[in-house]
């Protein structure tokens, strides 16, 4: 029976499906709560109820929600390029999924385990702009436009550092697969053997990136409703709209996921003598999805040109800096060899 | 056919096809949506030779950081095509003289072509079981071509300096943003609050 699986074309294919919808199929499901779980968090700091009308305190709201999106009427404006209209939110929906092939959910459930999964990562998060683009550049609108080449400039700046930044983490670990890296932060002290201690500066410019770049606030600069109207979205209406938002907030939880696989040691507990365990990559991840709808509620937006600057001026050097001393401190074991903890090469 | 034949031909088909279509389609934005097409099939037709290092480096490099300015450029500037096919046509004599040195250059190059010593084993065999694909090219980037790697790197900034150098101009008639003054600028001496009586104004 196992043979079929693994040496057949047939087998294999059915293996990689099934093994992606046991992925994907959880993530829809959490999704729709980690959706209606954000709207609580900013109602509660705003002292507003939230929603509480559809089901038990409002639980099933994403769902009314998901079939109002369905339902509705798509409007495609006049003179738009009908193909790329549509391939924008597909677009932007399937690469946010994609990435999940290469996240590991402990030692060994990962769909792909492949050597480059963090080189994987960057390559798809640095393709989400073209979702963007293309969106704003097909709806034919001064505004979507407008929108598409804010947000396309602020994605790639801030792509910029945050390559920096995992490069720095790679430079300690000596690999680029996510399993290594966990492993790499196994140690005697539990959370302090983490890597958020010895790349502790890196922890929070890797955060507020991972906001700018997956447009959230303070930095959903195109967005901005109070003066672009929602930039490449605006035309957007129905499923396509519902396509666009639900790989934006998959590319939320996936930095949420990286961050935890990064800096936190993933599904390694934070105790020493605790088992790890599935548990903790998802109770980490749930504790950073909190902290990104805390900054969305309590932060107003930055202005265009502090956002450039403090990419391009602030966070650019930082990382590069923090990648050459990296680079120092591993290559002549400082700090007890915190920084050098790779297994192969060296 | 295995898993990896049915890849290839969708990856080489798709690469075709998308070449074509770059060269044919009509609107610009499209042709260069097309070349991305073929940038993919091309990273994964490098994924099925073995070296997914240099196909995540041809997503990252080119797809995601060359074709957007490409793409930037391309949506901004409102060109008419027309008129730039007329133009074509003048050149085109010139422009087939060129392509026939480069061809005529080209065969010259490969007849003179010769393998080095050893150059079929290491086809054959190109990384030893015990590295994998990153670790292998960091050994030969880093370890023996070091000083060729740093040269490239070398002209590459000399390129980007000069860049900005033919770009940069300091215009003295525009009002400049002062970033440092606009953060240590003191609310007390920026807004005076009056407390005013009713009924009469300030």
């Amino acid at each position: 029976m196992m043979e079929f699986f693994t040496t057949t074309t047939l087998g294999i294919a059915l293996l990689v499906t099934g093994q992606a919808l046991l992925v994907i199929v959880p993530l829809f499901v959490a999704l729709a709560f980690l959706m209606y779980g954000d709207r609580k968090v900013w109602a509660a700091v705003q002292m507003r109820r939230g929603p509480n009308q559809v089901g038990v305190f409002g639980v099933l709201q994403s769902f009314a929600d998901l079939l109002k999106y369905i339902v509705k009427e798509v409007v495609v404006p006049a003179g738009a390029d009908k193909f790329v209209f549509y391939l924008a939110p597909m677009m932007t929906f399937v690469l946010a999924l994609i990435a999940w092939a290469v996240i590991p959910w402990n030692p060994t459930w990962v769909v792909a385990d492949i050597n480059v999964a963090v080189l994987y990562i960057f390559a798809v998060s640095s393709l989400e702009v073209y979702g963007v683009i293309m969106g704003g550049w097909a709806s034919n609108s001064k505004y979507a436009f407008l929108g598409s080449l804010r947000s396309a400039a602020q994605m790639i700046s801030y792509e910029v550092s945050i390559g920096l930044i995992i490069i720095g983490v790679i430079i300690s670990t000596g690999s680029l697969n996510f399993g290594d890296i966990v492993a790499a932060q196994d140690g005697n002290y539990g959370l302090f053997s983490w890597y958020w201690l010895p790349h502790f500066p890196m922890v929070i410019l890797f955060f507020v990136s991972a906001l700018a770049e997956t447009n959230r606030p303070p930095f959903d600069l195109p967005e901005a409703e109070s003066e672009l109207v929602a930039g490449y979205q605006v035309e957007y209406s129905s499923t396509p709209f519902l396509l666009f938002m639900m790989g934006e907030l998959l590319s939320v939880v996936l930095m949420c996921a990286l961050i935890s696989l990064l800096f936190f040691g993933g599904w390694l507990s934070p105790v020493p003598g605790i088992p790890d365990s599935i548990l903790w990559l998802i109770g980490k991840m749930l504790f950073f999805f909190f902290m990104f709808a805390m900054v969305k509620a309590i932060t107003p937006r930055y202005r265009y040109d502090q956002l450039m600057r403090l990419g391009w001026k602030v966070f650019l050097p930082m990382s590069l800096g923090w990648v050459v001393l990296v680079a120092f401190f591993a290559q002549y074991g400082a700090f007890g060899g915190a920084y050098a903890r790779w297994a192969i090469g060296g | 056919m295995t898993v990896a034949d049915i890849a290839f031909y969708i990856f080489s088909l798709t690469l075709v096809t998308a070449g074509l279509f770059t060269v044919v389609a009509r609107n610009p934005v499209h042709s260069v949506l097309w070349l991305i097409l073929s940038f993919l099939s091309a990273s994964g037709l490098f994924v099925l030779l073995g070296a997914e290092f240099v196909a995540m480096l041809l997503v990252i490099v080119y797809v995601g950081a060359v074709m957007v300015l490409f793409l930037f450029v391309v949506m901004m500037l409102d060109v008419d095509f027309a008129e730039l096919k007329a133009e074509m046509a003048k050149f085109m004599p010139l422009a087939l003289l060129i392509g026939l040195v480069i061809l005529m250059q080209l065969v010259m190059g490969y007849g003179a072509w010769e393998s080095a010593h050893g150059a079929s084993d290491l086809l054959a065999n190109p990384i030893t079981a015990d590295h994998h694909n990153t670790e292998a090219l960091g050994l030969i980037l880093y370890d023996e071509y070091f000083l060729l790697f740093q040269l490239s790197g070398l002209i590459l900034l000399v390129a980007m300096i000069g860049a900005i150098v033919l770009t940069l101009r300091h215009r003295k008639d525009v009002k400049r943003q002062d970033v440092l003054a606009q953060m240590f600028r003191d609310p007390a001496k920026a807004m005076e609050l009056k407390d005013v009586k009713p009924g009469q104004g300030l």
